[in-house]
């Protein structure tokens, strides 16, 4: 007899701040490499994309709004809310299946990442933004401003790096998104949303949910009130290729490809992944007395 | 203040409803005499065939197109359809001078061969501004003093960036893409054209510009302005048609990139035609451009800017600001004023160098406008017009002001790319920025108010990509352009321009 039962956790998704199960009610079993049974993830719908898009719309304009101060201090809270969660972040890698060290690496350079985009938040716009010398009495420049709501597929693989590496630069730009986590390996991308949620990012800028690629590609590329995609799969079907590229023609949507294989690699990070969920906005104002 | 209040320069004269309003005498003893702008030195060919590397060549098929002078409904010359043979040629053409010449050639020389483009526009402006007129029916005083400047500024602007790419992209070199297919609109011919191939020169790629079919002239002559500048053969190359020719463009496999300015609609087929493949786009698309007028603005100014945001190039503008918002306090009187400048409006031939209003574009721009104001009476809205008379021959519309509108109307949600404007009012900055980004278009929108601080709120609340404080439709070669949401996706002008035509690699 164990001295003590341990209270399993459940793993639910994050909209709107709050953790909700799916609307579906169903579920799918999540293996570790060996092929154990290591937990019950939500299958999310097409109704749980338009409630997280819904949410993500709601946070938009607060976003938006924050100071760029702000929102890098928010996103280092986040970084510290991970160091001091490593141990659990470790294990729950490990338990999927990551050798130790490795495990250890993963956890770090996703804190190291949120830094690493904290500290951009209120640079990219005096590197990508312009004052621009025209040819008339007018004083022009031109600013980043965030997209909008994106909807991202987290990569498949490095559960935990993969996902911060594509949330924090959306997120660091002002924009609000709904996350697909990695279907196979989802676990680390629940808890996340529990360091998210205790880190001052207001409800809804991030909204996580579970389930399956092929579903939920649709509701997420096609939906009208989605500004862009993200998704950096280096070995999606042509065919999938084509259905998000047609989905996004409904509304003009931005459809960002960012192929990466490891997100260890020095590549994986830029001010570039953060103009990608840009758009400049120039800006005319006359001179004169 | 009391609307009815005279402003001391107008003379108090009968409406036309017989009350005593002050406002404009227009029987008055100003009167414009005709100031024509000759064209007896221009020198149009019958027929133009395709510019493929280097040489006008005959299209395949043989097939012309008229073009017409939409002032005065008469054919000024026809222009060759490409067919697919015509298309792969021009590709093939400028796949061969990329790999050959343009790419390999040193990015100073680029430069130099650009700043020489922007020169001989210099030189053969006037030339090329009286035929923009002539095949576009845009008042002369526009294509001379904007459309063609404008032209030559930006391959100016554009040349020097050549050799300084290096500086351009923190942290990443830029690679040309291979060869760009760029099919652009009939409102700014010259100008788009600009636009499209100097920063795909400057980067290192090659063209195949199709022109739109109704507006082909200048881009033609632009074709012998590259001969004359010894520009290497197949760097740019001209293939008119129809949007059947932009389509061989779009879906050929050997471009590397497509640019587009046009409507929505064929923005998003054109988006739908590319799924699934790697090329890269940028679209410059349509636009419902909110012009809020707040209650502290300089109201003659406005007045002016209003006219001129929807007025300008007969309203065939992505950019024009097509809905009017004004706070409700100053509403009547703006509207007044407004109504009393329309009437001063002179509409009619475009080489009349007087002339405010030109030709409508084309007989079916002309019948799609026409539909809108049959449309916004349906809908209930109240329509005003100028009073002026038009000419008896070619495509002309009367300034037309629609007030009484909701935002469901159709009228005030969807581009009618001519000179109608809509008027709704607002209370506060809240409800007039919620009524202005109430649409899926993003291009730009102005702001009028003596407030600086109000100016720059609003300006970051309006999502689109312009914003014209106290002005509007000011363009320039170092100032980005381009859409928020279905406005489109990337920039022309400015440093931000470039990204578009290059692919960044670590550096």
């Amino acid at each position: 007899m164990p001295d003590r039962v341990n209270v399993l956790k459940t793993y639910k998704t994050y909209i709107d701040g709050a953790f909700p199960r799916t609307e579906s009610g169903r579920h799918y079993k999540v293996y570790d490499r060996e092929g154990n049974i290591l937990a019950n993830a939500c299958q999310c719908s097409r109704k749980d994309v338009r409630r997280a898009v819904v949410a993500a719309r709601g946070s938009f304009p607060g976003w938006s709004d924050r100071t760029a101060y702000n929102r890098g201090q928010i996103l280092y809270r986040i970084a510290e809310m991970l160091e001091t969660r490593k141990g659990q972040f470790t294990e729950e890698l490990e338990r999927t299946g990551y050798k130790a060290k490795r495990a250890v690496a993963e956890v770090e350079s996703s804190i190291d990442r949120l830094i690493y985009y904290a500290g951009w938040s209120d640079k990219y716009q005096q590197v990508f933004g312009s004052i621009n010398p025209v040819a008339s009495s007018h004083f022009n420049f031109s600013l980043p401003e965030p997209t909008g709501v994106v909807t991202i597929w987290a990569p498949e693989e490095q559960p935990l790096l993969g996902l911060v590496s594509v949330i924090a630069p959306v997120i660091t730009g002002g924009n609000s998104c709904v996350v697909l986590a990695s279907e196979t390996y989802p676990l680390s991308a629940i808890s996340f949303a529990e360091v998210l949620n205790s880190s001052d990012v207001p409800a809804g800028v991030v909204n996580i949910l579970t389930g399956s690629r092929t579903e939920l590609l649709d509701p997420m590329t096609s939906h009208m009130d989605v500004n862009a995609f993200f998704y950096t799969n280096p070995d999606i079907e042509v065919q999938q290729q084509k259905q998000i590229d047609e989905n996004g023609a409904l509304n003009v949507k931005r459809i960002i490809r960012k192929p990466m294989e490891d997100w260890q690699d020095k590549e994986a990070k830029s001010p570039y992944f953060i103009t990608d969920f840009q758009e400049i906005k120039t800006t005319w104002h006359p001179v004169g007395f | 203040m009391s609307e009815k209040e005279p402003t001391g320069t107008e003379a108090a004269t009968p409406n036309k409803a017989g009350n005593s309003v002050p406002g404009l005498d227009f029987n008055g003893p100003w009167k414009y005499d005709a100031a024509p702008q000759s064209s007896d030195q221009i020198d149009l060919r019958e027929q133009y065939d395709l510019f493929i590397e280097g040489h006008f060549q005959k299209p395949e098929k043989g097939r012309y197109l008229p073009s017409v002078n939409p002032a005065t409904e008469e054919t000024l010359s026809s222009v060759a359809e490409a067919t697919q043979q015509d298309v792969d040629k021009a590709v093939a053409a400028a796949r061969k001078a990329y790999n050959k010449t343009w790419s390999e050639m040193k990015a100073a020389d680029r430069g130099k061969y650009i700043f020489r483009l922007a020169r001989l526009i210099q030189e053969r402006a006037r030339e090329f501004a009286i035929i923009e007129t002539m095949d576009g029916g845009k008042p002369i005083r526009e294509a001379r003093d904007v459309d063609i400047p404008l032209a030559a500024a930006q391959f100016f602007y554009y040349a020097g960036w050549a050799d300084k790419l290096d500086y351009a992209f923190p942290g990443r070199k830029a690679r040309p893409l291979g060869v760009a297919g760029q099919i652009i609109p009939w409102n700014f011919p010259l100008l788009m054209l600009a636009w499209k191939v100097a920063p795909a020169l400057a980067t290192g790629n090659t063209v195949v510009l199709k022109p739109a079919e109704t507006t082909s002239l200048t881009a033609l002559k632009f074709a012998e302005l590259c001969q004359d500048a010894g520009l290497p053969e197949g760097v740019v190359n001209i293939v008119t048609g129809t949007g059947q020719t932009g389509s061989l463009i779009v879906n050929h496999n050997d471009i590397d990139k497509i640019a587009f300015t046009g409507s929505t609609e064929v923005g998003k087929i054109i988006m739908e035609s590319l799924a699934g493949t790697d090329k890269k786009y940028t679209l410059e698309l349509g636009g419902k451009g909110p012009n809020m007028i707040f209650d502290d603005a300089p109201v003659d100014q406005a007045v002016e800017g209003i006219i001129n945001a929807i007025f300008f190039n007969q309203g065939h503008v992505c950019c024009a600001g097509s809905r009017l918002l004004v706070q409700e306090g100053i509403a009547d009187r703006v509207l007044q004023k407004l109504r009393d400048r329309m009437e001063t409006l002179i509409v009619g031939d475009p080489l009349d160098k007087n002339t405010d209003i030109g030709a409508i574009n084309s007989e079916q721009q002309y019948n799609k406008i026409s539909e809108y104001l049959e449309l916004g009476v349906e809908e209930g809205a109240e329509m005003y017009q100028s009073s002026c008379t038009l000419p008896e021959k070619g495509y002309f519309c009367r300034p037309t002001l629609f007030s009484n509108v909701s935002q469901s109307n159709r009228i005030v949600r969807e581009e009618i790319f001519g000179p109608v404007l809509t008027i709704q009012t607002f209370r506060t900055p809240e409800e007039g920025i919620e009524k202005a980004n109430n649409t899926p278009y993003g291009l730009a929108g102005g702001v009028w108010t003596d407030k600086g601080s109000k100016i720059f709120k609003v300006g970051s609340k309006i999502r689109s990509g312009v914003v014209w404080a106290n002005t509007y439709n000011h363009f320039d070669p170092t100032s980005p352009f381009g859409g928020y949401k279905e406005s489109g996706q990337g920039r022309e002008g400015g440093l931000h321009g470039l990204y578009p035509y290059v692919e960044l690699v670590p550096g």
